[in-house]
């Protein structure tokens, strides 16, 4: 989650850090570490490499500090590093077969989700179990990269609509297409799939 | 005005963001109220939603926080600190 804590004044931990007192910078990432690795591995799909681009994007951030402007917020600046970090990492990996970076060639097109006449309501305590965390992981990377990069910062980093566009440098209604389409190709693969998981094995102990 | 349910489903994103119209809010709010199929394909988008901002769904690795800072401190030794050049 990516709400900066309401004690917390990072301008001021900036401005300390920049008159020399480095440690602070320590302080001032640790609300965002989580975040700056989801999105990192997010893109490269491995936690090695993600783990590797995360701390990479911190000492980047720490080198530029200076240019940092509070026109953004710190935590949408750091997002945008990471991502440009985990981007140009896959580009080197250019012998290696990778996925396309820019938009599927269906872009235009409508995503139709799964139909259902009804709707029973999985509880978050199914994420406990292993089959199911891997349906959503699975799921989420299966998802073309574009879209995988705006649904995971808006609605797994909880960054607003406006932040995503800043973080992503697209327009906010490029951010409200994306977004549509990346939570419909959700609900058509993993409706049906969480539908079917397996009754017997139950997660509420009290049915 | 009616719409069908296949208008319905290119609104359920900005329905559950909260960003749509009043007036196309309004419809589809009409629509779900007796479309079995539309609610359906709302409720579960919410549930799966709610489902993959889990923070379980995504786990630091092991020892994760203590690499990174131990790196940072290793690092930022070497790097001279950021020093405010332009306008102080």
């Amino acid at each position: 989650m990516i709400e900066t804590p309401a004690s917390r004044d990072e301008a001021q931990m900036i401005a300390s850090i920049l008159a020399g007192n480095s440690q602070a910078f320590h302080e001032l990432i640790r609300p965002y570490e989580r975040s700056v690795y989801v999105m990192a591995l997010s893109l490269l799909k491995n936690e090695a490499d993600a783990e590797d681009a995360a701390q990479e994007a911190f000492l980047k951030a720490y080198r530029n500090l200076a240019g940092f402007r509070a026109e953004a917020k710190f935590s949408t600046w750091l997002i945008s590093i990471v991502l440009n970090e985990a981007r140009s990492r896959l580009r080197r990996k250019s012998a290696v077969k990778m996925e396309s970076l820019d938009e599927p060639l269906d872009e235009q097109g409508h995503v139709s989700p799964a139909l259902l006449r009804d709707w029973r309501e999985i509880p978050s305590e199914a994420v406990e179990r292993g089959e199911v965390r891997v349906m959503l992981q699975q799921a989420i990377s299966d998802l073309p990269p574009i879209y995988r990069e705006i649904f995971l910062l808006r609605d797994v980093e909880e960054l607003s609509i406006d932040e995503s566009a800043t973080a992503l440098g697209i327009s906010v209604s490029a951010v409200k297409v994306r977004l549509h389409r990346a939570r419909m190709m959700l609900q058509k693969k993993l409706a049906p799939q969480l539908k079917q998981v397996n009754p017997k094995r139950r997660w509420f102990p009290w049915l | 005005m009616v719409i069908e349910c296949k208008h319905v489903w290119e609104h359920i994103s900005g329905y559950l963001d909260g960003t749509l119209d009043p007036a196309v809010r309004e419809l589809v709010q009409k629509h779900l109220e007796h479309c079995e199929i539309c609610s359906a394909i709302l409720d579960s988008t919410r549930n799966i939603l709610i489902l993959t901002a889990d923070e379980r769904v995504f786990e630091l690795p092991l020892g994760y926080s203590e690499r990174l800072h131990a790196r940072l401190e290793a690092e930022m030794r070497g790097i001279a600190p950021p020093i405010d050049s332009e306008d102080g």
